[in-house]
Parts: structure tokens; C-alpha cells; sequence
């Protein structure tokens, strides 16, 4: 019985690369998720995520599917909005989701112009749903670095950006730490998601975001447990969504965005802390 | 440290909300700013704090490293899952920047803002839970460990009960013992002219500054109304300060 859990990680070495890769993608993209959903920002990863197209699609047309082109297009261009977008935001009178938006649009209006130039589009196929079942070395190092960078740049901004969160002024009036914590928190969003579309395609990758963290605000209260609970979530999600594409022979993408697609509705159910049924049996109250 | 309003306009799209005001502010004052609503009063506050640009004019003897600053309590995201301790000790982020952590000490001075404002044994309730009055208080308490000389209070006590706001005007009067300086922006007359010996009556420009009552005359206050009311969508260009 062990074994059929086991066994695929065990005899086939593309499958721990996937396992690995895909763990590494969450350790650095769960948290940034837990900050988007309580941000309100749940789709601005959608937004950034179209938004790195046109500069992956600019590396395609200039060196081929080279890791190391996509990586640097996608940063390129996925920094650009979210500079831009973040300079609006803060500067103009527009919101942050209009001012992104605008800026999204505009960098997918010209991702898909160049992606028509180059007439064969199925090879961009790569970018969209990304490539987790074959990862080389040089991806794996990628995604490593990536969620290195990711977790202590995120250690290093945990405590502005809980602040900005709460109380926006309150870091705005004592120093520079409000920008700082704006644009590294856009900055980590940015290489998250390309270290996301290099395992599961732009459009996965914000499943490992937001699902998880969704998932874990109905198991916990504080912040330190939510992080905990969906970054638990998070292995969870693609560990079973990679059996599941083994042995059923499906994408391995869409199969672990669909686990932890499974787990937030389990959550939303059944959750202790606001899920549907404990919501609606519990009407004892204590006295005091 | 006193400061300086020389000559301070504010404006959106043009419009003045704050016209050619100037003030002096000496330290250990306990200032209040009042007038009808639209008279500029918290965008003048927010200028104080840095958060909005000064159009015309300027504001001396205020930087970032001495001021603590109370919200308006709609600005807060109320539902983010902090505990009072935590939103509290974010009043020490001067002393402890991005990474540093908490030493004996700095709980020992967190418990105690907490039970200073009345809300001892509430450290490791969700903010989302507090009624406004309690979240009023724990912000008072980040204020008071903030230590600033400067502390600007928008609206500290809007829809605040008789109770906490008792609590809370102890707190601001051992500030002012204290020589500190404070400036609030509030609605409540009444509590001005019992608790506050300067005000600063504005409706865009400055009708009275000075102490309590001798700005607080039904003449003002009636001039106060009138002018804060006329707004004109073709006003020309103002030439005041131009020449």
C-alpha cells in the first residue's frame, strides 16, 4: 500500500525533480499568496501573471525556450508593470487594481502581438502551463534560488508589511519603510510567479498563491498559524496532485492547482474556524 | 520644539482646502482644531504628518523621527488577523526596524501601554473582535509607546463612550504634563472648551487661533459656517503671496 505513495518518487527520478521543484515554488509563493488574499489583492497575481507574457514571449523570439531568456524576459517585464503600476498607485488618484490592470493590458496587448509574429505558438504552450514533469538541473537551481530569495526577503519585509497591511498611514508618517515594503513585496510577487510559470504556467502559479492560503483562513486565526497551515497545504497540494497525474497519466499543473482546489472547498466546509458546518451547529456561547 | 505654519495652503485640484494659514505652535501646547466639516482640519493634520503635499508654504519643526500619529479608525483594516499585543508593539518599530526582536524589556513596556489604556488581559485578543472604544484604546497604547514629543490625534474620540474617552483624555492630559505637544482634530466643542486650552478655528482660512475662549465665540463660529459653505466651481486665480 506504502509503496503506490511512495514508489513513483522512488523508481522515477522526474518525479522527484517535480516533487522538489514544486515544493521549493511553494515555500516561496505561499506566503506572498497569504499577504495578496489579506491585501485584497487575490487577483493581482492573475494581473502580474499575463503582465510577464510579452517578455517571455520577447526571450522566445529572441533565444528560443532558453531558461535562462524566459527567466530574465519575464522578470524584465514583470517588474516594469509592477513598478509602473505601484508608481500610479501611489502617485495618482486610481487604486491599485485600476492602475494595474491598465498596465497588464497593455503588456499582454503587446505579448500576444509578438507572439503572433512568431507564427508557430505552440511552444509558448511551455509558458502557459509550464513544465514541472521536466525539470532539468538548471531549473531546479532556479527555482531553488528563487524560493531562497523569496523567504528572506519575505523574513526581512514580514513586520512593514503586517503594518501596511493594518494601519497604511502608520509607516507613511515614520520613515521610508512604506515604499520599501510596497514595492519588495511587488517585487517578490514578480519572481514568484516566474519562478511559478517555470513549474506550472502562468496561469497555475497563482494557484499555489491563493489556494492555500484561502484554504488556510478557515483552520486558523493568527497570522503565524495561517502561514503555517498553508505552506502544510501547499505540500499537500502538490504532492497528491503529482500522484495523481502518474497514475492517472494527466497534466501534473492543473492536477495539483485541482488538489488544492479540493482541500479549499474541504476547508470551506468543514474549516473550525468560520467553515459552513461548524458555523451553522455551534450556538453554544460562553457566559463571559 | 515649536512649529511653524508660515504661509501654508493645501489644495484638491486647485481648490484651496487649507488657504494661507500660518501658526505658531510651541511645545506643550495642547491644541485643538476645530471647524465645520470641509474646513481643511484633517487634511491640515495629515500635512503635519507628511502624508500630503504642501502646495504653498511650509511646515517647520516637524520631521518624521518625532511624531506619533493616530489614525481616523476607518483607515485601519480592522479585519487583519493581528492581537492587540501585536498592533501595540508596532509602536516600537522606530527602536526595532524591520528585524529586531522584542527584549524583556520591550514586553515589560508593551504590558504595560496595554494596561495603561485599560486593556489588561486583551493582549491575545484578534483586533477583529475589539469594539471600537477597545481599539481606540490599543491604538493610544502604540501612541504611548511610540514616545513621541509630537502627537497628532485625528477624530480620537468619534463615537467613542463617555467612559474611554474619561480614560483616554487622563492619558492626553499626563502627555501635556508631560510637555508634549498635542494637536487633535475633533468635532467636539464641548470637549475643546473643557479640555483643551488653544484652538486653531479653521474654514479653509484660519477665523481664530488662540486660546479656547477666545476663539470659541458665537461670532466665530458663525463666521466659521458661512465661509466653509461658499464654494466657487470659477474662482480665479489666487494672486495672495503672488506679488
Amino acid at each position: 500500500m506504502d509503496s503506490i505513495f511512495v514508489s513513483p518518487f522512488t523508481d522515477y527520478v522526474f518525479m522527484q525533480r517535480a516533487l522538489i521543484g514544486s515544493l521549493a515554488v511553494c515555500l516561496g509563493a505561499v506566503p506572498v499568496g497569504i499577504f495578496m488574499t489579506l491585501r485584497r489583492m487575490s487577483l493581482t497575481g492573475d494581473a502580474m501573471a499575463h503582465a510577464i507574457l510579452p517578455g517571455a514571449a520577447f526571450a522566445y523570439l529572441l533565444s528560443g525556450l532558453s531558461l535562462i531568456g524566459l527567466t530574465v524576459g519575464g522578470l524584465i517585464a514583470g517588474l516594469v508593470v509592477a513598478a509602473l503600476a505601484g508608481w500610479v498607485a501611489r502617485t495618482t488618484q486610481l487604486h491599485e487594481d485600476t492602475s494595474l490592470a491598465s498596465f497588464y493590458l497593455i503588456s499582454l496587448a503587446l505579448g500576444v502581438l509578438v507572439i503572433s509574429l512568431e507564427h508557430s505558438n505552440v511552444d509558448l504552450f511551455h509558458v502557459l502551463f509550464g513544465n514541472i514533469l521536466a525539470l532539468d538541473n538548471t531549473a531546479l537551481w532556479l527555482l531553488a534560488g528563487i524560493a531562497t530569495i523569496s523567504v528572506f526577503v519575505m523574513a526581512w519585509l514580514y513586520r512593514p508589511l503586517v503594518i501596511e497591511c493594518v494601519d497604511s498611514s502608520f509607516l507613511l508618517v515614520s520613515g521610508r519603510a512604506s515604499l520599501i515594503a510596497h514595492y519588495g513585496f511587488l517585487f517578490l510577487l514578480v519572481i514568484n510567479l516566474v519562478a511559478g510559470f517555470h513549474a506550472l504556467g502562468t496561469l497555475m502559479a497563482i494557484g499555489i498563491m491563493i489556494l492555500p492560503a484561502a484554504a488556510a483562513r478557515f483552520w486558523a486565526k493568527t497570522l503565524d498559524v495561517i502561514l503555517i497551515t498553508s505552506i502544510l497545504i501547499s505540500f499537500f497540494g502538490c504532492y497528491s496532485g503529482l500522484i495523481l497525474s502518474f497514475y492517472f497519466d494527466v497534466p501534473a499543473g492543473p492536477a495539483i492547482v485541482l488538489s488544492l482546489g479540493v482541500v479549499y472547498i474541504a476547508s470551506l466546509m468543514f474549516g473550525y474556524n468560520g467553515g459552513f458546518v461548524v458555523k451553522n451547529r455551534e450556538k453554544r456561547h460562553l457566559v463571559g | 520644539m515649536t512649529i511653524y505654519l508660515n504661509n501654508v495652503t493645501l489644495a484638491y485640484e486647485k481648490h484651496p482646502a487649507v488657504h494661507h494659514l500660518n501658526a505658531t505652535i510651541n511645545k506643550g501646547d495642547w491644541l485643538a482644531i476645530v471647524g465645520p466639516n470641509g474646513a481643511g482640519k484633517s487634511t491640515l493634520l495629515n500635512a503635519m504628518a507628511g502624508l500630503t503635499t504642501v502646495h504653498e508654504g511650509s511646515i517647520e519643526g516637524l520631521c518624521s523621527d518625532t511624531i506619533a500619529y493616530l489614525p481616523q479608525q476607518a483607515q485601519l483594516d480592522k479585519s487583519f488577523p493581528i492581537t492587540v499585543f501585536e498592533l501595540v508593539f508596532t509602536g516600537l518599530w522606530a527602536k526595532l526596524g524591520y528585524t529586531k526582536s522584542l527584549d524583556a524589556e520591550d514586553y515589560k513596556k508593551c504590558t504595560a501601554a496595554i494596561a495603561a489604556v485599560g486593556l489588561h488581559g486583551f493582549e491575545s485578543r484578534m483586533i477583529n473582535t475589539l469594539s471600537g472604544g477597545q481599539l481606540q484604546r490599543s491604538l493610544f497604547a502604540r501612541v504611548l509607546l511610540q514616545d513621541q514629543p509630537v502627537i497628532l490625534l485625528d477624530e480620537p474620540f468619534n463615537a467613542i463612550d463617555r467612559k474611554t474617552l474619561i480614560d483616554l483624555t487622563e492619558l492626553i492630559n499626563q502627555w501635556h504634563r508631560g510637555q508634549r505637544t498635542i494637536i487633535m482634530v475633533t468635532h467636539d466643542l464641548d470637549y475643546v472648551q473643557a479640555h483643551c486650552p488653544k484652538t486653531l478655528l479653521l474654514a479653509r482660512e484660519c477665523i481664530g487661533y488662540g486660546s479656547t475662549k477666545n476663539i470659541l465665540t458665537v461670532d466665530n463660529l458663525k463666521r466659521a459656517r458661512q465661509l466653509s459653505e461658499s464654494f466657487d466651481e470659477h474662482a480665479p486665480w489666487c494672486q495672495q503671496g503672488a506679488a
